[in-house]
């Protein structure tokens, strides 16, 4: 049967194949396509755990609010990374992050 | 729900996860992102967040990839040669994505409380028909009472009643977005430097 | 593999199986192939021509004087000659393609229209007891409490179709193309998201199939003339749902790419926009898929604010004739269940024609005077109306 642990090892895997995506690749968009992965993974831990605390009869619903939270978050984020992803490629005309080494000492 | 729905859908997201690091074309990492968080949005609706899940599809899928796909498309953006892979970084980043599922795996393992099943923490409409949270908002009451779960309904209880404050910081957080993203994709007049 | 067949519940995969081979595969597919026929009639009596009207059985292939038309309408027949010459065309696929995703844009576009009918009330209740089958089967395949959220989360993955399309084909027009369709069907889904929140303020439900309930019983939102329906709040707040109504209907033109808003496909800017290199049997799937997204389309908004299937003064008609039309859970005969699924076909149809009157009707917009339109005035004016509502349903509460 489906426990929480199953529930709970899906979402660090999530996680720890968004970290590996973080670390490896160098195309600054995938880079930033894994983050999306971590903050869902998150989520998903999240909303395990709030479905596995019933209280009443109900999930907690406070875990499924920060959910929502963090949906609306990371979308934001995506508008704002993106535009500065589109800034970045008109000045270096590239999006690989080993080529942008300018602030380096 | 059947375990082997749990199985096929944790497949689909963490399969098209992988999918996304390992694809050459940016156009396919876009895509399997995409295809991996509608699958992560059948497991929130596994665990009954039927909204969470939806919005999870609308959000990430129908507006957050369409955005990267976009500016992938628009940047014209190649794939990427396998030769000038970085070793150490792929070294580096298999040996942490092996240690942190290991040390999730055994977490996990000795985490007795996450044990249970759903039926063990079964929801109970009729239980939680009678809250006095839920007596308030009759519409959700007489859904409770009628044996189905009201979940947006609970969740706009929730978000209004306790995270007002909450919801108008993320408004402004939204507005705030979408004013800096007009400000940043402004094109600048030639003499400037950008950044 | 026991335990597994035990976790199903078959009788209910049975019937939801039934559901969808009926609604997909005998309803919306014959409708999709029927409303390009629809188009073409009708389009031809607005232009006072007669349109497709020979094809019938083909006897005078077999040595016949003539050919036998159906119900003595001419042209029933074109659809399937229609599909026939699909099929047997050239598929030719450009060299320079990205030839996975260019197969894929195709299947894109066409699956998610049809996904959105899972949580369409195409029906109240039908009772089979006759059958000897006991409990009365909603006609609904997926009953879900996000209903409206659900079909917008599906429909939004439309885009992927035709970004893709417009992507893979690796050529300027249909990139163009693909740009412009996605950027209308992403602003424009705000405008659509956000007008029918009156609607929903106003049914205090996200499930589609109470809203109908409630309208069955109460009026139609934009018909409320029966039930309580009747009452001044109802009444008062007519003037929010005519307005989000009109917001609705509008961005649901420009959602399904049709005229006035069909830039994607501008002939004389863009070739044939997205799917200029798509040939055969794959250029047709786009355009049965634009179909099939307006029928679930017009499905939302008769769902909405036409009273999804309910018989127009159900009650009234139930109460002078002796016979039931109007709803009552678990207790409605046979033919009103019958009769129900006939209705809300028969609006659906009515809709269709409504878009294909617009089409011939009104000339296309600029893509900046839609892209201001969708930004500069709808959405405020969508907004404007939720508030609206809120202040109307503050001053004079519903029952």
């Amino acid at each position: 049967m489906i426990t929480l642990n199953h529930y709970l090892f899906v979402s660090g895997a999530l996680f720890a194949l968004g970290l590996a995506g973080v670390v490896v690749r160098r195309n600054i968009i995938i880079i930033f396509m894994c983050l999306e992965m971590m903050l869902s993974a998150a989520n998903l831990a999240l909303v395990g755990f709030s479905r596995f605390r019933v209280t009443d009869g109900l999930p907690d619903y406070a875990a499924h609010s920060l959910v929502f939270f963090t949906i609306t978050v990371a979308a934001a984020e995506v508008a704002v990374g993106l535009a500065v992803i589109v800034a970045l490629y008109r000045t270096r005309q590239s999006v690989e992050v080993d080529t942008i080494t300018r602030m380096q000492g | 729900m059947p375990s082997f729905l749990f199985y096929l859908f944790a497949a689909i997201t963490l399969g098209f996860g992988l999918n996304v690091i390992l694809a050459r074309n940016p156009v396919t990492s876009a895509l399997s992102l995409a295809v991996s968080f509608v699958g992560l949005a059948a497991l929130f609706i596994s665990l009954d967040a039927y909204f969470i899940g939806i919005i999870q599809i609308l959000v990430y899928t129908g507006a957050v990839m369409v955005l990267f796909l976009f500016i992938i498309m628009l940047l014209d953006i190649q794939k990427e040669e396998a030769k000038r892979a970085n070793t150490a970084a792929v070294i580096g980043g298999v040996v942490l994505a092996v240690v942190l599922t290991l040390q999730v795996a055994a977490v996990l393992g000795v985490f007795k409380e996450g044990a249970v099943t759903t039926e063990q923490r079964a929801l109970s409409m009729e239980v939680a028909s009678k809250r006095e949270d839920v007596a308030q908002v009759k519409t959700i009451q007489k859904d409770l009472a009628a044996g189905t779960l009201p979940d947006a309904k609970l969740m706009g209880m929730t978000l209004f009643e306790q995270y007002g404050f909450h919801l108008q910081a993320i408004g402004l957080l939204l507005l705030v977005g979408t004013v800096g993203v007009v400000v940043l994709s402004k094109r600048e007049s030639p003499g400037k430097p950008v950044v | 593999m026991q335990s597994l067949l035990a976790s199903f519940d078959l009788p209910l995969l049975i019937a939801s199986l039934i559901k969808i081979v009926f609604l997909v595969f005998l309803v919306i597919l014959p409708m999709v192939a029927y409303s390009v026929y629809a188009e073409r009639r009708v389009s031809a009596i607005i232009q006072d021509r007669v349109g497709p009207n020979r094809t019938g059985i083909p006897l005078t292939l077999l040595g016949f004087k003539k050919d036998i038309q159906i119900f003595g309408i001419g042209g029933l027949l074109q659809p399937m000659a229609d599909g026939l010459k699909f099929i047997l065309k050239e598929d030719f696929t450009p060299r320079s393609v990205n030839t996975f995703y260019y197969w894929l844009a195709p299947c894109l576009t066409m699956v998610p229209a049809l996904m959105t009918a899972a949580v369409m009330p195409f029906g109240s209740e039908l009772d089979l007891s006759w059958a000897g089958l006991g409990a009365p089967f909603k006609m609904v395949i997926a009953d879900l409490n996000v209903g409206p959220l659900y079909m917008f989360a599906i429909s939004s993955l439309g885009v992927y179709g035709i970004v893709l399309a417009g992507w893979a084909s690796n050529s300027k027009y249909p990139f163009l193309g693909g740009v412009r369709a996605s950027a209308q069907m992403i602003s424009y889904e705000i405008s659509l998201g956000l007008s029918i929140i009156p609607a929903i303020m106003i049914f205090g439900e996200l499930n589609l199939g109470k809203m109908s309930a409630y309208q069955d019983a109460n009026g139609w939102l934009l018909l409320p003339f029966w039930g309580e329906g009747l009452s001044l709040s109802r009444l008062v707040l007519l003037v929010p749902i005519v307005i989000s109504f009109v917001v609705f209907s509008i961005s649901l033109f420009a959602e399904t790419n049709r005229t006035p808003f069909d830039l994607p496909e501008c002939e004389t800017e863009l070739v044939a926009g997205y799917h200029t290199e798509y040939s055969s049997m794959k250029f047709a799937l786009f355009f049965l898929g634009e179909y099939a997204a307006m029928i679930i389309g017009s499905g939302l908004a008769v769902t909405l604010f036409f009273g999804g299937w309910s018989i127009p003064f159900g009650p009234w008609l139930s109460e002078w004739t002796g016979l039931q039309f109007h709803y009552e859970a678990g207790n409605t005969p046979f033919y009103t269940g019958l009769l129900h699924i006939g209705t809300f076909f028969a609006k659906i149809v009515g809709c269709i024609i409504f878009f294909v009157w617009v089409r011939w009707t009104l000339p296309r917009f600029r893509f900046d005077q839609l892209m201001k339109l969708g930004w500069l005035v709808f959405f405020e004016v969508a907004l404007l109306n939720v508030f609206l509502t809120a202040l109307l349903l503050w001053l004079v509460p519903l029952k």
